[in-house]
């Protein structure tokens, strides 16, 4: 038997993404093979559940755990691996703040059911509707209950670190790898319990490497609306809602840089309690006008602000979901 | 028998203006609905619509804002920028479905605490009618699952 | 062990007050004491008391002994609203050796007790603000105030008597004085009257010694012909720009002798100093007595600079003074204080159509009717009616026009029925005709007014209590033909009138300057809704603005007599120089600073501070705030989208906690 330390991954409700950001380390990927035992990793290898419960519990030295809280089974894992788990590390918006799947909670489940399975441009002739269990001569068939709300993994478990990006540059993967491994070897200490690793301390801002003014604007655009975007003004300035201003640095400015606004995809800065707020706060700030009508002529440019502010962030906003959501879904 | 729904406002006021209102109405003895609890702030400018948020998630089934009148912020006009703030706010909570008549704006000027008492009333019978909010607090949030040992940093 | 049961780290102190029964009237105040005490101990509450008046020495005493005894690192009391007492909490918590910003004041008065009716519901309400004062005061810093040197330079704005009055206090305490006026000479509207009230004193007579005295004082510097275009900085150093525009006459060539006024050919009708009803020259002075004595040429009205030609001031002038080419000068000047004490215009009584101005010849407002009075006046002091030649005989004299009156200003203009007595006085005197003064109400509450009143009843004028209907010539009977007929209902008598007079004497209210509200705005101070501008408090603090350094003094701040505009002139100029003498100011340390780790240098925030204080580095990329500019209104703390700026006294944490707290369940 390996006495290398354990390392785990798993994806909830994900895409899949933070899997192959990881194996985008490249030749990376074999310090991870040399310095861990990798003991489940459903994407990589064929561990099953039960060989994680069969497992000592705090024995799984670190574990990265990707993707939202969607159903029960989502659940059920995050609190096995919590268990089992010595370091459990958030990965990935879904795991952070809930991310796309998190856009749901704008929705109850039914809404979300009658929309993937019975609109007119899905074809369903049989009416099929999905059941958590369901008769078969060999026995009974089960799916996981959706959750009547999208959570992030700290909403369930205790969590130890995050690491915020959909997905986490790889660079920032690899960083954080390096730094387990120099902990492992006694090189480094482990970053206060709670704290975000693997990226910056500031905003996109501070990495993009666009020139920046003071900010008065008087419409707000789409970006095909403008293109072709200046390659070197600041794309909010340009009339685009770039979230760049409220969204954690580390990613090293990526969208911006290739002239594309930031969605917010590494949530809020350090000590944000509420991402969209900021955005609401700072892009009404610099609304240029003084009157109701004008103003909200230039807000107008603006068509969805929930889901402009809280793309990546709903399950982790203050507000956490739609009255739509939870109060057909039993609150 | 069936008791009124009394709403819970939380209410954001500006030192100079409309908190001195408020000051002018309880000197003057000018009764109003007890519904409203008052928080001071400098300025209408610093309000973060973090507050409305976190309001409206603890418990509150509606929110006041109320400031100086257009041209006579203390601050010059930073009450504009609350204005804009509050606008892109209504806006944002109602994809939430929060109805928009749930957080109103007001100006007053500090002499007018007689209309910001009315104001007020007025104000708690609007959410009144719209009834309780209840943000739901997700208590199962609280039992979960510890790790079995501590992470020493 | 999770993250909601921490030991609590400070140590606080609820002390709740029952204001005698202000308070305890209608909230529970043991009830509220006992459930702080019970409640709030997770939240750190060690020691929760009740007292009669917290604000007596008592009172404070107990709050000084329990911080020495029980070693309390933080003080919540509930009582009455913070613009009353925080100062006095603050500074006993002082006293006992306790940071002073770590002591905070909650309303449970003007706030619930006064303006609520059910004591169960009123008890509740004043324990969730207890609560969110408690949760909130764990996250108060230590701060210290920040000292700024105050420069002992002063600008008084406005050279009308209270401006004059303030001026000469701060000059005769030894310090400087730049003294703005937008007019070519100082004085004011009390410069056009003739007599003033209840003594009968001609105006000019007490009023041009103390032009003279600022217009000679070494520690005064006279800028007349002026206006102030811009303000910047903050108490103790303001930095002021000033227009002088040109007069076209050179200062230290005029000898004041007059004969380019004499020489010069073209007369327009003065509607300011002679309120349109006479006429000035077009190089002037306004009235004779002027302070400084240096003409001042009317550029859009002058010959010269019309078509080239005239030129006959230039020509007589015996020592060369006149100037045409003469540019307006700016000036920059720092001062520590400013006073404005920019009086006062008079409402347009045309704006009152059924009372016949500006259609009626013989309707007169009150400050033509001065005019007419002034023996310097156009009528030489004659009172006559528009053509200039014939006496009156009869006279009715109209109070409250424009005030007291919804359509027009809502306000008593406080000195028009003097003023209309007055009146009264001095045309029975000149005239001997008949007087009649159509009144709502008598308003001589001052000293020596009443008597006033009552000597003028003696002289023969006749009262009518009633708000006059109409001023009309349309004439219903032949002993009517010719006159203006006063339509009024003597409210006494219980009978409608016809009263026909030769002359109708409008007492016109007074108003705000026009452009008060521009004004305002360039000092950084507001007005009210009527226009005048707000003094930060109406019993006990009439000459102070919200804004530290800028103070008002005069009708700026409302309708009142010369007795209180000398008073607030005074008060004024007393609360400059005790600032002065105090060589350095403290400012609030509520304020804002960037933390420039975090930011980001995105830039949204730099255009939202209008005092200044929030400025780009460009070489560092990271926007920094000047904490002496900065007035704390927290605007920018708000906006940041990175949560990099930091409000001090009104952080997000103490925000966050205070809205958990007023939200609890009681």
């Amino acid at each position: 038997m390996s006495n290398k330390p354990k390392f785990a991954m798993y994806w909830a409700a994900s895409c899949g993404g933070c899997e192959i950001a990881v194996l985008n380390i490249h030749e990376k990927i074999l310090d991870v093979d040399a310095n861990f035992d990798v003991v489940f990793w459903p994407v990589a290898m064929d561990a099953k559940y039960h060989d994680v419960e069969a497992m000592e519990d705090g024995s799984i030295l670190l574990t990265l755990f990707n993707g939202g809280m969607r159903n029960d089974e989502n659940e059920a894992i995050a609190r096995l691996l919590r268990r089992k788990s010595k370091i459990l590390v958030a990965f990935g918006s879904c795991a952070t703040e809930g991310c796309i799947p998190g856009l749901a909670n704008l929705s109850p489940v039914e809404e979300l059911f009658d929309i993937a399975y019975h609109t007119v441009s899905t074809n369903n002739p049989h009416n099929i509707h999905p059941q958590t269990s369901f008769e078969v001569p060999e026995g009974t068939l089960t799916l996981p209950t959706m959750n009547p709300i999208v959570k992030t993994l700290a909403q369930v478990v205790d969590v130890d670190y995050y690491m915020p990006g959909c997905p986490p540059e790889s660079h920032q993967i690899a960083a954080v790898i390096d730094l387990v491994i120099q902990v492992l070897q006694g090189k480094a200490q482990l970053p206060p319990k709670g704290s975000y690793i693997g990226a910056g301390n500031s905003t996109v801002c501070d990495e993009c490497k666009r020139d920046r003014n003071v900010k008065t604007i008087t419409a707000f655009k789409r970006i095909q609306e403008v293109a072709p975007v200046d390659p070197k003004l600041c794309i909010l300035e340009q009339g685009v809602p770039c979230n760049g201003p409220a969204t954690r640095s580390g990613c090293n400015a990526r969208c911006p840089t290739v002239g594309a606004q930031c969605i917010g995809c590494y949530g809020p800065a350090e000590g944000v309690i509420d991402y969209g707020a900021r955005l609401i706060t700072a892009f009404a700030s610099v609304v240029d006008a003084r009157e109701p009508a004008e103003i909200e002529a230039i807000l107008d440019g603006i068509p969805d602000p929930t889901g402009q502010f809280y793309r990546f962030n709903l399950a982790d906003s203050l507000l956490r979901a739609s009255t739509k959501a939870w109060k057909k879904n039993g609150h | 028998m069936s008791e009124q729904f009394e709403p819970v406002i939380v209410g954001f006021t500006c030192n100079w203006c409309s908190y001195r209102a408020a000051d002018a109405a309880g000197t003057a003895r000018v009764k109003y609905a007890p519904n409203v609890r008052l928080i001071r702030l400098m300025c209408s400018g610093r309000l973060d619509p973090t507050f409305v948020m976190k309001a409206l998630a603890g418990g509150a089934d509606g929110v006041m804002i109320s400031g100086c009148h257009p041209g006579d912020c203390h601050y010059i006009e930073q009450n504009y920028k609350a204005l804009r703030r509050f606008l892109l706010l209504r806006r944002t909570l109602k994809g939430f479905g929060v109805e928009p008549e749930r957080i109103k704006l007001i100006w007053a000027s500090a002499a007018e605490g007689m209309r910001l008492a009315h104001e007020i009333d007025s104000f708690v019978e609007e959410v009144r009618k719209l009834g309780p909010l209840n943000w739901p607090t997700w208590k199962d949030d609280q039992h979960k699952a510890e790790p079995v040992m501590e992470v020493t940093a | 062990m999770s993250a909601e049961e921490k030991t609590p780290k400070e140590k606080i102190g609820v002390y709740v007050c029952h204001c005698g029964t202000n308070i305890a009237g209608m909230v529970d105040v043991v009830g509220v004491r006992d459930w702080a005490q019970e409640h709030l101990g997770k939240d750190g509450v060690v020691i929760s008391r009740d007292y009669k008046f917290m604000c007596s020495s008592l009172g404070q005493e107990l709050i000084e002994k329990d911080i020495k005894e029980l070693g309390l690192t933080r003080v919540v009391v509930a009582a009455c609203s913070p613009h009353l007492h925080e100062k006095t909490f603050r500074t006993a918590a002082e006293r006992a050796g306790l940071n002073p910003y770590l002591t905070e004041l909650v309303s449970i008065r003007e706030q619930v007790s006064w303006v609520h009716t059910d004591k169960a519901v009123a008890t509740e309400k004043s324990k969730s603000l207890v609560a969110g004062t408690v949760k909130r005061i764990v996250y108060n810093e230590a701060l210290e105030k920040l000292k700024v040197p105050i420069n002992p330079n002063t600008l008084v704005v406005g050279g009308g008597i209270a401006g004059i009055q303030a001026a000469l206090e701060i000059a005769n305490g030894g310090f400087h004085v730049y003294l703005v006026e937008r007019e070519p000479s100082i004085g004011g509207h009390m410069a056009q009257f003739d007599k003033t009230f209840p003594t009968l004193d001609c105006s000019a007579c007490i009023l041009t010694p103390r032009m003279v005295e600022a217009g000679t004082h070494p520690n005064i510097t006279l800028l007349t012909w002026s206006e102030v275009m811009n303000v910047s900085g903050y108490i103790g150093s303001f930095n002021v720009t000033i227009k002088k525009k040109a007069r076209f006459v050179n200062e230290e060539l005029c000898t004041g002798c007059g004969i380019c006024m004499e020489k010069c050919p073209l007369k327009v009708i003065d509607d300011v100093y002679e309120a349109g009803l006479g006429f000035r020259k077009v190089i002037y002075t306004p009235f004779a007595q002027a302070v400084p004595k240096y003409p001042v040429l009317d550029k859009p009205n002058c010959t010269y600079f019309k078509n080239g030609k005239c030129k006959a001031c230039e020509k007589f002038c015996p020592t060369n003074a006149i100037d045409f080419n003469q540019q307006d000068e700016t000036l920059n000047v720092e001062v520590g204080n400013i006073i404005l004490a920019t009086g006062y215009d008079l409402f347009d009584a045309g704006k009152v159509t059924n009372y016949g101005y500006g259609r009626l010849a013989n309707v007169f407002t009150s400050m033509e009717f001065e005019r007419l009075c002034n023996a310097s006046g156009p009528t030489n002091g004659e009172i006559t009616l528009r053509d200039g030649k014939t006496k009156p005989e009869s006279v009715g004299i109209i109070h409250c026009v424009g005030s007291r009156d919804k359509n027009f200003n809502n306000y008593c203009s406080t000195i028009c029925c003097m003023q209309s007595l007055k009146f009264a006085h001095i045309v029975k005197e000149r005239t001997g005709a008949n007087v009649y003064e159509f009144y709502i109400d008598m308003r001589t509450a001052a000293k020596s007014y009443d008597e006033f009143y009552q000597r003028i009843l003696e002289e023969g004028t006749l009262f009518v209590r009633g708000k006059v209907a109409e001023v009309t010539d349309a004439a219903r009977n032949p002993g009517e033909e010719g006159k203006l007929i006063i339509q009024v209902e003597d409210t006494l008598a219980g009978k409608q009138r016809r009263i026909p007079v030769d002359m109708v004497v409008l007492s016109s209210g007074i108003e705000p300057r026009a452009d008060a509200k521009q004004t305002g705005k360039l000092f950084g101070i507001s007005c009210s809704s009527d226009g005048w501008y707000i003094e930060r408090h109406p019993k006990l603090d009439p000459v102070t603005t919200m804004t530290e350094g800028i103070l008002i003094a005069g009708c700026a701040s409302g309708p009142k007599d010369i007795p209180s505009s000398v008073s607030q002139g005074a008060a004024a100029a007393a609360r400059v120089l005790d600032k002065i003498l105090q060589k350095e100011v403290e400012l609030e340390p509520i304020r804002a600073s960037v933390d420039e780790a975090k930011c980001s240098g995105c830039r949204i925030c730099n255009n939202l501070c209008p005092f200044n204080a929030i400025s780009f580095i460009d070489d560092l990329a990271v926007t920094r705030i000047n904490p002496a500019l900065c007035q704390g209104c927290g605007t920018c703390v708000a906006a940041c989208p990175a949560g990099a700026i930091n409000g001090t006294g009104f952080s997000n944490e103490q925000i966050f906690a205070q809205i958990d707290g007023i939200l609890m369940a009681v």
